[in-house]
Parts: structure tokens; sequence; C-alpha cells
């Protein structure tokens, strides 16, 4: 599907999706914005319409801007070959998004690495625990911008 | 503020048993916690970190120009894309045009480092199911690979040799006799893969129908390279997203239906032909001309998102830069193909015996820096 | 002319004009008790050597190169390494039975040497079961692996422990089978009988095909008895890093071992003995001329050259082959090789009641 295409039907599922343009798209993907509220079930229907199909979920990572925190959803299509790119703002004191592990399997992964990276809740994930970081870990999210770790930072 | 990882108490009828993080087979500090129900598992859980650097966040406080040298770090077996993957994404972000003659070179190092990866995966592999013989013929080949890289790159195995606008210095003035005499060399002697391993009764007793993995769970799973081809998933950026000369260049996409730890095998075996092809064309076809696009001293990307997808010889590898105008990226994230293709192997596992498990992680080549980035 | 059994007759007769023959008795007694531990050291030292070199030569690889004279001492050099290391207990271990262990290996091992026919009328103990002495003693061994499993509290080495009894006391069954067949051909037990047999022809010759299958069938199954690639599942070391001897350190890993090389020196000793004739020497038929050039070939070279090429073969499989999956190793004798020598076995009865064979 062409991008505008694609953008119109993307309108059509979420009217209050707003989409993104410029640099911030660079990658010629379609990029939109929208709120964590409705992602669960815009989220199945990307995958679910037979007319988009998105169902390869190939990057799942979140940015933090030091006022709010963006989860980044980068999706593919193995039928027709077309992408997007979900951007979703959170409160940074109280990061909560719905899991979409259920809709496509490789966001459980994905997701336990920005839980502990970023401290980011995800409602409903089967198996949120720490992944990566060693357990009974204290402290900040160590990719949050405010982290600091003294001896082991390399600073120029 | 974490929930912890439960302790197992009650085992009940279960054995659970810690594979690794110091485990010959997982080649690597892979920690794996397998329930077992006699031989046959249960559940395996990956505990991760025991490597972890944490690239991304040690590349938020590098330069464009530093940050690629630790990406050679992640999958230290195809270090060479992993810095293509990185130039890439920066050259993107500058709008950089790169000289044919960069072009032709960095595909060239591409495959010939896949060629070196998948060698050392057969050997590595061959090794887990208790043959030892293998690796040491693998070895043969890779070495002379390795010395090409050596000459030409100054390194064997983290090359750095990829800057962005090109490549940092022009080849050996000898590296196309070498790669030459490596096709020589390689045509001889790929028939002794054959006929030491694929043909024999008991590896492919311990292949066929082990660790099945159908294609839409591989899509789901995320799961990328000769893995998800070895399900007949079409998933190789080089032919669906093609960049640098790949497009001009005559190569199948390898595709096996089997979905068995065989046919993920043989995915391997034959995309390493693939890339003998590519090589052949390329190499007495190398542009004249610049080496290297010229570019500041000191490298400055526009503000905005830029992502990149190549293909290494584990899978799709994804950069994604997120500048704020600055000298540094404000974020980087590296989706690593190893990463995705770990988290399917509880899905595979459960109910075969504890032997196919060093079949599965050997067909899903996992490498643990790019786990663990 | 110099032979074994002439130095052993002299040192008999020398004894039995110096010393009362009860003291006799014991001082030969001594001195096949220190054979014996000369010869088990000696032959672990040499078979490692050699499989260390033989690995080599098939992985396009030079080997140990650097102790002694093209590396030929490499081996006694890790035992020295290993005799000063450390032999550590784990404090969660069965103690005694830890500890014990390993030497049950190695008195199996040395046990078994007795009944052995090294050359012409030189053995130790010409018992007149000998053949059912050796599977029954050879049995014991799976003890000392069960112990060691079990007692090292390590769920690696309790499951290899386990897969190694399964292993064991399934390929003991066709092992038996195979060597049952030349007992019905022989209609001994007696090692010297069975020996005495060939002397017109080697077994494997004069036996047609079903002794052919009956020698494959043996090679395989101590290939697998003595718990040997691909047949490794025991140590399996990608799978259970080092099986039941993975807490084991030292010396008391070094009898683990010694006792696995002298074990495959043994059944090696036992194949050749059943079916390649012994110490007999290689005859064609009525070649006078040729055959009495075998015959000047002495007794020892005989025997020693053929155990050394079945030596030879076991290594040729360890590095050549994967390993099997346990369900399969199961199934390979249970359902193949176990029919297929009771078949055989048949066969060869039939063929020994008609006076078929040579």
């Amino acid at each position: 599907m062409l991008p505008d295409e694609l953008k119109n039907k993307i309108t059509e599922l979420l009217p209050s999706a707003s989409f993104e343009e410029g640099a911030n798209a660079a990658s010629g993907w379609v990029t939109l914005n929208m709120e964590a509220g409705d992602w669960l079930a815009f989220a199945t229907n990307l995958k679910r319409d037979p007319s988009l199909a998105f169902d390869y979920l190939f990057c799942l990572t979140c940015v933090d801007w030091k006022t709010h925190l963006t989860m980044v959803y980068n999706l593919d299509s193995t039928t027709y070959r077309h992408n997007l790119v979900v951007k979703i703002k959170l409160d940074r004191n109280k990061p909560e998004i719905e899991s979409v592990s259920e809709i496509w399997r490789t966001a459980e992964f994905h997701e336990r690495e920005v839980y502990e990276m970023f401290g980011v809740n995800f409602l409903n994930h089967p198996d949120l625990r720490l992944l990566i970081l060693p357990d009974g870990w204290e402290g900040k999210n160590p990719l949050r911008k405010d982290f600091d770790d003294p001896v082991n930072m390399i600073k120029l | 503020m974490y929930r912890e990882t439960e302790i197992v108490t009650d085992m009940g009828n279960d054995l659970v048993i810690n594979v690794g993080p110091q485990h010959p087979a997982t080649h690597g500090v892979l920690h794996l916690v397998i329930t077992l129900n006699g031989e046959t598992i249960k559940k395996v859980e990956p505990h991760l970190g025991y490597i972890h650097r944490s690239i991304e966040k040690m590349c938020e406080s590098l330069t464009y120009r530093q940050f690629i040298y630790v990406t050679s770090r992640m999958d230290y077996l195809s270090a060479h894309i992993n810095n293509h993957a990185c130039a890439l994404c920066i050259e993107k972000g500058l709008g950089l045009e790169i000289p044919p003659r960069a072009q032709a070179i960095r595909v060239l190092m591409d495959e010939l480092t896949r060629i070196a990866s998948h060698e050392l995966w057969w050997g590595a592999m061959a090794m887990d199911l208790g043959a030892f013989t293998p690796f040491f013929h693998a070895f043969r080949e890779r070495e002379t690979i390795t010395d090409i890289m050596e000459e030409t790159c100054g390194a064997r195995l983290t090359m750095n040799y990829m800057v962005p606008g090109g490549v940092m210095q022009d080849l050996h003035p000898s590296f196309q006799q070498k790669v030459k005499d490596f096709l020589v060399l390689y045509k001889r002697k790929i028939h002794e893969y054959d006929e030491m391993v694929t043909g024999n009764v008991i590896f492919q007793n311990r292949m066929k129908n082990v660790g099945y993995l159908s294609p839409e769970d591989a899509i789901s799973y995320g799961v990328t390279g000769p893995s998800a081809r070895g399900s007949g998933v079409k998933c190789d950026i080089r032919k669906l997203y093609p960049y640098e000369i790949y497009d001009k260049l005559q190569f199948d996409e390898v595709l096996e239906t089997g979905g068995d730890s065989f046919a993920r095998y043989m995915v391997r075996l034959r995309e390493m032909n693939e890339s003998i092809k590519i090589i052949e064309q390329l190499i007495d076809n190398i542009p004249e001309g610049d080496f290297q696009a010229k570019t500041k001293a000191v490298l400055k990307l526009p503000k905005g998102e830029f992502y990149t997808r190549v293909e290494t010889a584990r899978g799709e590898l994804g950069v994604y830069i997120v500048s704020e105008g600055g000298t540094t990226p404000y974020r980087i994230k590296f989706r690593s193909p190893g990463f995705s293709n770990l988290s399917v192997l509880d899905h595979i596992a459960r109910g075969s015996k504890l032997g196919d498990l060093v079949a599965m992680m050997g067909t899903l080549d996992l490498v643990i820096p790019d786990i663990d980035r | 002319m110099w032979s074994f059994s002439n130095i052993a007759n002299q040192l008999h007769y020398w004894l039995n004009d110096h010393f009362s023959p009860t003291l006799t008795l014991i001082i030969e007694m001594v001195l096949a008790g220190v054979a014996v531990i000369g010869l088990f050291a000696g032959l672990g030292l040499v078979l490692v050597i050699m499989e260390r070199k033989v690995s080599a030569w098939i992985q396009l690889r030079l080997g140990p190169n650097r102790v002694g004279p093209k590396g030929m001492l490499q081996s006694l050099a890790d035992t020295f390494k290993l005799l000063l290391k450390e032999g550590m207990t784990p404090s969660g271990a069965d103690k005694i039975m830890f500890n014990v262990a390993p030497f049950i290996a190695m008195i199996v091992a040395m046990l078994l040497l007795a009944p052995i026919a090294f050359a012409k009328d030189f053995q130790l103990w010409d018992l007149n079961i000998g053949v059912l002495y050796v599977s029954a003693i050879s049995s014991v061994s799976v003890i000392s692996i069960l112990m060691a499993g079990w007692s090292s509290n390590n769920k690696y080495s309790l499951m290899g422990a386990m897969r190694s009894g399964a292993q064991i006391v399934s390929y003991e069954l066709s092992a038996g089978l195979s060597v049952l067949a030349v007992i019905v051909m022989t209609g001994s037990l007696q090692v010297s009988d069975i020996i005495h047999s060939q002397a017109d022809g080697w077994w494997i010759f004069k036996g047609h095909i079903p002794m052919f299958i009956a020698f494959v069938t043996f090679i395989i199954a101590v290939t697998a008895e003595t718990n040997r690639a691909p047949f490794d599942l025991a140590e399996a070391e990608s799978e259970l890093t080092a099986g039941f001897h993975t807490e084991y350190s030292g010396m008391k890993f070094a009898l683990f071992f010694l006792a696995e090389y002298v074990n495959v020196f043994i059944v090696c000793a036992l194949g050749a003995t059943l079916f390649l004739g012994g110490w007999m020497p290689f005859h064609i038929g009525n070649w006078e001329g040729f055959n009495h050039v075998m015959d000047y070939i002495p007794s020892s070279v005989w025997f020693f050259g053929k155990t050394f090429f079945l030596i030879w073969l076991i290594m040729w499989f360890r590095w050549t082959f994967p390993r099997l999956r346990i369900d399969q190793l199961l199934n390979l004798e249970w359902k193949y090789l176990l029919p297929i020598s009771m078949v055989n076995l048949l066969l060869v009865t039939l063929m020994a009641i008609l006076k078929w064979h040579f």
C-alpha cells in the first residue's frame, strides 16, 4: 500500500491519529502519533485488518525526551511490504501502556528490555521481570537520561 | 520497584538445571534455566545480561565517527556488517552519496564476512553435536578470509573498516588475487562439508524434525535471517529493501520450507554459495575512483530520526538514531537479530530432548554479545 | 627363541630354584600385580598420546609437539600435572562414594587384564570361563559411573550417570550375543581354546557373513559400552559439560580417564582375540612359504598389531561422527542391533551344527 493510501486507511481506523512529516519520518515510512489508551485496540486492528496485515514488529523501543517518554513501534507487513512507525507519548513519572506481546510475540522480550531500561510498565504482560539487569537491581533505569553511574560511564 | 526473578523452591517432579553462564554449548555467557522432566524439556528461560555493556548508552556520549567502532563488539562475527549498518544510517542522515568503488568494496567485505561467519557457525554447530573435526576444517577456509581482512583492514575480527562516507582506506594491492585464490580453495573444499556432516546419518537424525518453527511463528517472534528462511519466510533485507548495490547483483534468496533445524542448516550452507556468487560478480568489476566521499571532520546529523535495516549473517540488524542536531546521537537503538531469535527458543524447544537443545541453539546461530549488546 | 613365554618360564624356574614353592607363588603374584599396574599406566599414556595424534591427523593439526621427541612425552607431563593437582570433593557430595568411585573404575579395568593372552602362552590367568569373566566384570564398571554421578550432588553428573546406566546395560546385550557367536563356533569359553581354534584361519574369515555381522555388532556395542563417541552421551560435553565426572579433579579424574582408555584397550583386545585370532599369525590355506614368513613375526606383535588396529578404528569413529541422542541410542540397540544379533546367533548356531564353516 502506498503511503497516502496507508494514511487514509489509518485515519479511518483511528481518527485521532496525527502524522509526522519531515526529518522525524526520514526513513520514508508513515509515522503517526497516538494516545496510549487506544493502542491495544488499534494494534489488534493493524495486525488483523486484511488490507493492512502488519504482522511483523521489527523494532520496539523507547526514547527518553526528559519531559516525557516516547514508545516507538516499527511495523512491517510481510504480505504487502509496507511499513509504519507508531509513536506513543507516555507520562515520564508513571509510564504505563498495554502490552502487545499477545499480538506480536517478539514484543515479549523487547518489552521486558524496555521495562528495565526505561521503567515503562506494560500492562497485561505475561512475564514482566528483569531480563538483562541483575536480580535485585536497585536504582534508576539505565537508559533514561538522568541515569548516572560515576564509575562505569564514559564522560567525554 | 522491579519484579524479581522468582526462585524455584518447590520443583515437584521437575529437574531444573542451569545451562550457562559457563557452558560449552552456549558459546558465550548465555544463561538458560531449563526445566526438565527426565530428558524432556518443559521450559527454557533465558537470563541475559552477563556481558551487557549497554552499548546503546555508551553511544550516546560518543561522536558519530566514534560509535561505529563500538558496534564491532556486538555481533563480532559479522563486525563488518554492523559497521556497515551504522555507516549507512549516518549517511542517510547526512544525505551523503557514496562513491561506487566504496559501495563495491563494502558489499565485497560484507559477503566475505558472511561466509566467514557461516563457516564458524558450521564448525561450532557440528562441535555442539559431538563431531569435533568439522571445526578445524571450517577454520581452514575461514583463516584465508581473516588473512584477507587483516591485509586490507589491519584486523582479523573487529575490522572497523567502514566509516561514514565509504571505507577507511583503499584495498590492499593483492586483495583481488587473494580473494580469487580463496574462491578456488572454497570450491575445491566445499564438497567436504557435505561429505563430512550433511550426509551423515547420525547428523540428519539429530537435525530433522527437531525444533520446528512455523512461518507464522517465525514472523510473530521476529525471527529473521537464515533461521526464518529455513521456515520459508522471505526476509532477506538485501532483496526486500536493497541497500548499496545489492539490487544490481544477481543472487537468490535461499529459502527452505522444512522449518526444522535441518532446513535452517541447509539455508546457511546454500547461502555461502550465494555469497560466493556475489563475490565472483564483483571481484573483477570493482569500479575505479574514490574509496571515500568527502566528509567534514566533525559530523553533525540534522535533527530527526533515522532508521536503517541491513542483513547480517544472523538476520536483520536495525539501527535507529534519534538526533538532536549535535555531534553525538541523542538516542540510539540497535535492533539485533540475536535478541529476537533467542526469544523463540523456548517456543521451539518445549517437548524435545535435552540433546536437541544444542541442535536448536546451534541452528539459531546465537552470538551472545549480539543478544546482550 | 626370544619370547614372552620363555622369559616367564625362565623366571619361574629361577624362582623355584632359589625359593620355596609358597614364596615363589607370592613373588610371582606380586610381580604380576606390578606388571598389571605398569601395563595399566603404560597403556594409558600410550593410548592418550595415540588418541591425540590420531585426532590431530584427522583434524589437519600437528597435535602435541613440545614435550619430548615429537611430543611423545606429553601425556607423561600431563600425568605429573594431574598428580600434583588438588583433588577436590564438593561440600554436598557423598564423600565415601565420591572418593571410592574412581578406584572401582580402575580396579575393574585392571581385573579385566587378567585373562587376556598378550602373546603365545603368555597369559596371567587362563581360566576356563575367560570370556564370561570379561563380560561379567566389565558390567561392574557401570556401578562406578553410577556411584560417581549420584554422589557428586550435581544434576549434570546425575543425568550423565543415568544415561550411562541405560546405555551400558542395553549395549551389553548385543555385545554378549556377538561374543556368543564365537563361543558357539568354538565350543569353549576359555581364551586359549578360542585362539587355538583359529590356527587355520581367523573366525572373521572362517565364519562367513554371520561372523562378520557379529564382528560389526561387537565393535558398535563395545564403542557404546566404553562410552566413546558417537555414544559418549554420559559425558556429552556440549550437553552435560562432562557428565558423570564433572566434579572430579586431579588424580581422581585421571583414574576415570585412564580406566576409560584401558577399557578401550581391553575390548579391542577381546575383539582381536575372538574375531581376529589373538596372537595367531595370518595364514592363507596351504601357501607354505607365505605362512612360514608370517610365523616369523612374533606373536606379541600380531596381538598388539590387531588390537591397536581396532583401537585406531574406534578412534576414527570418535573423531568423525556426531553424537547420538539418548532416544536414538536406545532405538539403535533395541530395535536394530539386538534383533540382528539374535537372528545372527541363530544362523551361527545353524552353521556350527551343520559344519558349514571352513
